[in-house]
């Protein structure tokens, strides 16, 4: 890999779904490129296949044809459990409902990803304070999902999506269900991670407000990909 | 945190849900417990002894008596060690209600034949020497607080004396221990003489006896040729091993074992369908969740370890209580029954049996929740909110 390897290259990429004995296309022969360090905002109307999209991205979807590269290498026809490797590694996921574990303390849902790694205890436990502080929610890591905001429960999520320090995040409307406000601090936040952290960010959203805080707009309609520069 | 952290927590998210289940489970391992223990007191004296020993009994069977003579021809047959005559005393002592299993023996022959029957080397002189002696087990001494020199009247029901008294004076001259406690002591013994010489009637005769042979291999042909001696005679003899012997004896009672196995085996069934439902339900629940898991990269084989891992805990901690509690009921009901009952008791491979179904009850009820997990496709199970 060099500098000059994006960091994702999707070639003729095509997703359909079978429904019944009719075959519905939701991209068909997508060539894209996605570089380091990019925070790209995933526009467009509601099953457009946006979702779709960083399922594919994620590794929690297969192409129904072409190819899925990262770091030059396909990670489209790896097996279920090199794909879990796969993302345990080099993925963060920002969910629209938080997805956070009830049973969990925040500190704890932070810790799950580092679970999969080597690290000791001790090690885990200062990078999930490491990760509490960047999202600015450390005072609230004994609290469980059901005692914090959805805004709070948002600096949680993302802060399990940094803590073992991934390349890319995939956040699908991760604003989608907080207030203006709290949108724009949680926004503000997935600025900071791509700008001083050098965190490539892939960010699905309804909200023109909130695709302003990303690089580039990339607009989805009818299979085919509209871009378009933010300044 | 680690693995386990999560098993914990899944499994005591409702709190409520989880004790249930905790209980239902207890209570088939207490069952289970206690009624191993029972079974265990009906097979209490099957020991390897008892599987290698011989006993004669009237053909017709074993309450109708057999002639005084045959001893001595027993004695006689080819391969014949020792036979020990015995007679069955149903006695009583003080009231009818303390019921006392008592044989009138010949002393030497017996205790020749039950080398389990642990006597110190001067009681059991003793024993031999007196003619009103008996021997008490431990469990029957302890009980009624006998010690040797005491003299106690023993009340028969059945036989009566040609005075016509029902009490047979005894001198406790010595208490038998079993050394290895796979052999009752709530019985005692004494002398065949003493009892048969003031029996108002049914003198001169034996309810069973015990014999041993020079070789366990020759039993089998050492038993027929005692029966064929007395073919065709006004008494016709039955001889097998006395395991045998006694599981016919048992046999009175019904079948124990099928009984205690139709009823844990129907506990069982019961709880096993209970739980097994209740986590298949509990862990669809959790669907998304899980999805969840395997989005961050947890891989389906630790996903379907962690599920499964909840359904063990859950029957172990039941279990262990149940057995737990099985314990304390048995060893405070096998105390005071150990006169009536002896051999109550939770043995070492009933507790092994026990763990070893723990283990498989939590497998059974946790595979099916731990398959459905670990195949929770992420994009179907993330897209249902
Ligand atoms: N498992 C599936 N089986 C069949 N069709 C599917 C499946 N998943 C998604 N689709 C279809 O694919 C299309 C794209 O879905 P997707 O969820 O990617 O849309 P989206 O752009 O994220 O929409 P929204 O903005 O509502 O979230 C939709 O028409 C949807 O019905
Ligand atoms: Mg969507």
């Amino acid at each position: 890999m060099t500098d000059a390897t994006p960091l994702y290259e999707l070639k003729g990429l095509s997703k359909r779904y079978m429904r019944g004995r009719e075959a519905t296309t939701i991209f068909d022969q997508l060539d894209m490129t996605i570089s380091h360090g990019d925070f790209i905002a995933v526009m467009g109307p509601s099953g457009s296949g946006k979702t779709t999209l960083l399922n594919l991205l994620g590794g929690i979807d297969a192409p129904s044809s072409g190819e899925v590269r990262f770091e030059g290498a396909r990670i489209d026809n790896l097996g279920q459990g090199q794909l879990a490797k796969w993302r345990a590694a080099n993925v963060g996921f920002i969910f629209q409902f938080y997805n956070l574990m009830p049973t969990l303390t925040a500190a704890q849902n932070v810790e799950m990803p580092l679970l999969l790694t080597k690290l000791s205890a001790g090690e885990r436990k200062k990078r999930v304070k490491t990760a509490l502080d960047i999202v600015g929610i450390s005072d609230r890591a004994g609290h469980r999902p059901r005692q914090l905001s959805g805004g709070q429960q948002q600096r949680v999520a993302i802060a399990r999506a940094i803590v073992a320090d991934p390349k890319v995040l995939l956040a699908d409307e991760p604003t989608g269900d907080l207030d203006r406000a709290t949108a724009d601090e949680i926004l503000q936040t997935l600025q900071l991670l791509n700008k001083d952290m050098g965190k490539t960010i892939i960010m699905v959203t309804h909200d023109p407000a909130a695709a302003k805080y990303a690089r580039r707009e990339l607009h989805l309609d009818k299979g085919r990909f509209v871009e378009k520069e933010l300044a | 945190m680690n693995d386990l952290t999560l098993v914990r927590k899944n499994l005591f998210r409702k709190k409520l849900r989880a004790v249930l289940l905790m209980v239902s489970i207890l209570i088939a391992f207490l069952i289970f417990g206690v009624l191993g223990a029972v079974q265990n007191a009906f097979s209490f004296g099957v020991n390897t002894a008892a599987q290698e020993r011989l006993v004669t009994v009237n053909r017709v069977n074993f309450t109708v008596p057999l002639p005084y003579a045959y001893w001595g021809r027993i004695q006689q047959v080819d391969g014949v060690r020792d036979v020990a005559p015995a007679s069955w005393f149903g006695g009583y002592y003080q009231q009818p209600q303390n019921f006392i299993q008592a044989f009138a023996v010949d002393p030497a022959s017996y205790l020749a034949v039950y080398p389990e029957m642990v006597v110190p080397a001067d009681q059991r002189a003793a024993f031999i020497e007196g003619r009103t002696c008996a021997l008490a087990g431990r469990a029957l001494a302890t009980q009624y607080g006998w010690s040797v020199g005491d003299r106690i009247p023993l009340m028969s029901n059945i036989w009566r004396q040609t005075d016509g008294s029902e009490a047979w004076d005894l001198d406790i001259c010595g208490v038998f221990d079993d050394l290895e406690g796979t052999y009752p002591t709530n019985y005692l013994i004494f002398h065949y003489d003493y009892f048969n010489e003031s029996l108002a009637y049914g003198r001169d005769s034996f309810h069973w006896m015990t014999l041993t042979t020079v070789d366990p291999a020759r039993n089998d042909e050492v038993s027929q040729a005692i029966d064929e001696l007395f073919a065709n005679s006004r008494a016709e003899t039955a001889t097998s091993t006395e395991a045998a012997f006694n599981a016919a004896f048992m046999e009175q009672f019904g079948n124990i074992g099928l009984i205690l196995g139709l009823v844990v085996s129907a506990a069982f069934a019961t709880i096993l369908m209970i739980v097994g439902t209740t986590m298949v339900m509990a862990v669809n629940e959790r669907t998304k969740e899980i999805a969840v898991m395997k989005t961050l990269g947890f891989p389906a084989p630790r996903i379907f370890r962690m599920v499964l891992g909840e359904s063990l805990l859950l029957s172990l901690l039941g279990g262990l209580i149940g057995l737990g509690l099985a314990w304390l009921a048995v060893s405070g009901a096998g105390a005071a029954m150990a006169g009536v009952m002896p051999g109550i008791a939770l043995t070492t491979p009933t507790m092994l049996t026990a763990l070893g179904l723990m283990l498989v009850f939590g497998l059974v009820t946790g595979l099916l929740p731990a398959m459905n997990a670990m195949r929770v496709r992420i994009a179907l199970a993330l897209g249902k909110i």
